[in-house]
């Protein structure tokens, strides 16, 4: 029943398409419903998924090292950088703590210090992937809270790499003898080497990311910008994350931590935005098969022989964790809530123990009993925490009154501007120039992948991309933009942006430039309220500036320029406010207009153009004058 | 031989019957140099650098406008604003100005008999001026009596032509001689006596 590869997909879309709605109308994270999903089509409940579950597990992790590459790129270097401290200071002693309390009590329950050694790192470990969605889907990226987490994920991404090296020392039995083909699951290229060789590898190939994002990725994504075939780009974003993963693992590094560098080496090229929206649906549907996973690996076989061992052991486990958390956001001075948050948030074990627990297996440090037990309480914590953080968000949070209401802007997230400036041509470009005077920062968008590549020469954040996708726009900061200015060309491109940026996101103020008087109709008609129309006041200071060569006063001209800018955008409103019924009437107008104009024109020119402009005329005050003088001299 | 700046403000010059005339009769002298504010910053966006420099290549100032509501033009203004700036006009290190002549050269309407306190406008001219008197004191500049072309709705071509003669000629007693002594006795520099010989 589970041979077709159709079948198994269609099983566990369909699980996700139910459960997933159905915990959100709950008011659950999705999380919850892809682990609710995965239990239902489990072994254990309705049988869809049966052993394939694990390999199903394996591939879904990728989803958790795309993830860490998009965290990556929305990590600049020297913020990065700026982090160090967090990182290490946080992380470090969380996974220090949790690993010495944990020994003691797997110590005290009497298991060999070799399997409470190796249960004790499974157990430091949280889970990025079960976190770092929940922030996502809470925006709380930028908490205190947010940061802390993140900074802790990471720390224990790095560590993992050394757990893995520890673990075989671990092992009484020679590791050459393991047989070939379940040794090669976990081996790698540098096995067999020294250790400073190994470690030298490791630089090198961190280092050979770091190089090859610069002078690799981005050539490529620019030749491949070039065609404007946007498959390859996506192509060429799967395949960067694909070869780095396959890098680190031939070294024996953690494949998320080696895309997470990744992402952060690409984090400050034109293409952030691109690879963004280009690799999140991806990401996303991996996570949630990532999830089901989880769900469909809980085996309930385990519980039902030893309930009351399994819940001891879960609800010590969460409690060890939280305490150890809580006392590190004390330890870092964070307010109360966002430390509960924190405690509870990080208290599952990780999907790195899946790894620890099946390589500490093969090495006969664990017994296939001490394995399931182990696997099955990291499910059920994965399983569990996001039903306490809800109730600690409703049942808690909201009586504690310190409730940190100010978002802080953290030191990681890359600031994200108030105005979007999409298109970076001549137009474009001076306006950008003319705001970044102003201390005004714009998010840029363009579609010119050379003209971005010269720009950033230049200095300007330029990001490449179609402006028409409401997902680049997003992760352009859409939702916090107070202006999006739209300097394009093309007048139908701009018609599509204004029409999409109005349906989602009617509050965002639209500054829209248009080619001429047609453009501009069509925009007024949409409902675009500033409407700057290329071929107006350039030409109107141009034809001023030709008059004052033939002697007209500047001043003069100025004033009326301005005059005839105002006239010209009057009747342009009532134009377009009288739409027309069909396309004869519309030139009709047009025409009548256009005569309009021309009549004004004409009395200006009537008046001696002066029309509207009798100030600081004396003429009329000499008349009067000149009659009285008349009178006078009349009189006898 | 004493340079002259002349800094010329009238929104409407090319309607304006007595300035033309004025103007035309000294635009060209020679020592004399005629700014025309309203054309070099119809925007209103002076080049205050640029003025500073031309403040300081001459030794006597004119302010030359027409009187509207009993003030300069809005440009004349924003010029004095702008240019006059603390710590170069004027201030402890304002020295920029010191010792330069100043006067203001202006039209009215209405005839010297209205400018009294017994005419429709109840001030002299003089006293209309005050605050471009003060200003120019506080740059330690001298300021010198107006030159006043007055009751112009009534005056012929004729007479217009032989005030922008007078004009012309008072400017050279200036580029020749501006000791106060030899204008003690004006109110106006319309009286000095070598333009009326």
């Amino acid at each position: 029943m589970t041979g077709s590869i159709l079948f198994e997909a269609i099983v566990f879309l369909a699980g996700a398409l139910i459960c997933v709605p159905l915990a959100k109308r709950l008011g659950l994270s999705s999380v919850l419903g892809y682990l609710m999903a995965g239990i239902l089509i489990g072994p254990y409940v309705l049988g869809f998924v049966g052993e394939e579950g694990e390999d199903i597990l394996h591939f879904a992790e990728f989803g958790v090292v795309m993830m860490l590459f998009l965290i990556g790129l929305e990590i600049e270097p020297k913020n990065f950088w700026n982090m160090r401290k967090t990182i290490l200071g946080m992380g470090g002693a969380q996974v220090l703590a949790t690993m010495l309390v944990a020994y003691f009590l797997f110590d005290m329950m009497g298991y060999s210090y070799e399997v409470s050694l190796t249960f004790s790192m499974a157990v430091a470990l949280s889970s990025t992937a079960i976190t770092l969605q929940t922030l996502k889907e809470k925006n709380l990226f930028e908490t205190t809270y947010g940061a802390s987490s993140f900074s802790i994920l990471l720390f224990q991404d790095i560590i993992v790499i050394f757990m893995l090296g520890v673990i075989p020392l671990l092992s009484s039995m020679d590791t050459a003898t393991l047989p070939a083909e379940e040794h090669s699951d976990h081996a790698n290229l540098l096995e067999n080497l020294p250790l400073g060789l190994q470690t030298l590898a490791i630089i090198v190939s961190v280092v050979l990311i770091v190089v090859a994002g610069r002078y690799l990725f981005v050539p490529m994504l620019r030749k491949v910008a070039m065609t404007r075939v946007r498959e390859l780009l996506t192509a060429s974003a799967l395949l960067i994350v694909f070869g780095i993963s396959f890098l680190m693992e031939l070294v024996g590094l953690s494949p998320a931590l080696g895309a997470f560098l990744g992402g952060v080496v690409l984090a400050t090229s034109e293409f952030k935005h691109e690879l963004e929206s280009t690799l999140e649906p991806f990401k996303d549907l991996l996570l949630g098969l990532f999830f089901i996973a989880v769900g469909a690996s809980i085996n309930f076989i385990v519980i039902k022989e030893n309930p009351w061992g399994i819940g001891g052991l879960l609800f010590s486990i969460i409690l060890l964790k939280a305490l150890v958390l809580y006392a590190v956001g004390a330890l870092f001075k964070l307010k109360l809530d966002q430390r509960l948050l924190l405690t509870i948030g990080l208290a599952q074990i990780g999907e790195f123990a899946f790894v620890l627990l099946s390589f500490a297996f093969q090495l006969n440090i664990l017994s296939g009993e001490q394995m399931d037990t182990m696997l099955v309480v990291t499910a059920l914590t994965m399983a569990l925490t996001p039903i306490l953080a809800m109730m600690n968000e409703r049942l808690i949070l909201p009586n504690i009154g310190t409730r940190e209401t100010e978002k802080r802007p953290i030191d990681h997230i890359a600031k994200q501007h108030k105005v979007i400036l999409v298109g970076f041509g001549h137009f474009g470009s001076t306006i950008g120039r003319f705001l970044r005077s102003h201390g005004i920062e714009a998010t840029i968008l363009d579609f010119d992948s050379n003209r971005v590549d010269f720009l950033r020469k230049m200095g300007f954040e330029v990001h490449y991309g179609d402006a028409t996708r409401i997902d680049l726009l997003e992760s352009a900061g859409i939702a916090d933009a107070q202006v999006l200015i739209s300097a394009l060309d093309h007048p139908a491109t701009t018609r599509k942006l204004i029409e999409i940026v109005k349906k989602k996101y009617p509050n965002v103020d639209m500054m829209v430039r248009a080619k001429n008087r047609y453009e501009a109709y069509e925009l007024l008609n949409m409902g675009v309220e500033n409407i700057y129309r290329e071929s107006l006041d350039t030409s109107v200071k141009m034809a001023s500036d030709v008059l004052s060569k033939m002697g007209f006063r500047k001043y003069t001209l100025y004033r009326q320029a301005q005059n005839f800018i105002k006239l010209d955008e009057e009747s342009l409103r009532r134009l377009a406010a009288e739409r027309p019924k069909d396309e004869k009437e519309y030139i009709f107008k047009a025409r009548e207009e256009m005569a309009q104009q021309e009549k004004v024109m004409d009395q200006d020119w009537q008046r001696g153009i002066y029309q509207n402009d009798n100030h600081w005329d004396s003429e009329q005050m000499r008349m009067a004058a000149a009659a009285a003088n008349r009178k006078k001299s009349n009189k006898p | 031989m004493n340079s002259i700046l002349i800094l010329f403000a009238h929104p409407k010059f090319e309607q304006s019957r007595t300035n033309k005339m004025l103007v035309g009769e000294i635009e060209k002298m020679k020592g004399v140099t005629f700014h025309d504010l309203y054309e070099h910053y119809p925007d209103f966006h002076i080049n205050i650098s640029f003025e500073k420099e031309l403040l300081a290549q001459h030794d006597i100032v004119v302010w030359h406008h027409p009187m509207y509501w009993y003030s300069c033009p809005p440009l004349m203004k924003q010029w004095i604003d702008l240019v006059l700036e603390y710590n170069w006009a004027y201030g402890p290190d304002g020295k920029a100005l010191l010792n330069k002549k100043c006067l203001n050269v202006i039209t009215t309407g209405g005839s010297r008999e209205l400018y009294c306190s017994e005419g429709s406008n109840h001030y002299s001219v003089n006293e209309f001026l005050r605050p471009f008197e003060q200003t120019a004191r506080l740059c330690g500049m001298q300021y010198l009596p107006p030159f006043a072309i007055m009751g112009t709705h009534r005056l012929s071509d004729d007479e217009l032509l032989d005030m922008g003669r007078q004009y012309a000629q008072m400017l050279q007693f200036l580029q020749d001689d501006c000791s106060p002594q030899a204008m003690k006795d004006c109110s106006m520099l319309n009286d000095l006596e070598q333009l009326n010989t």
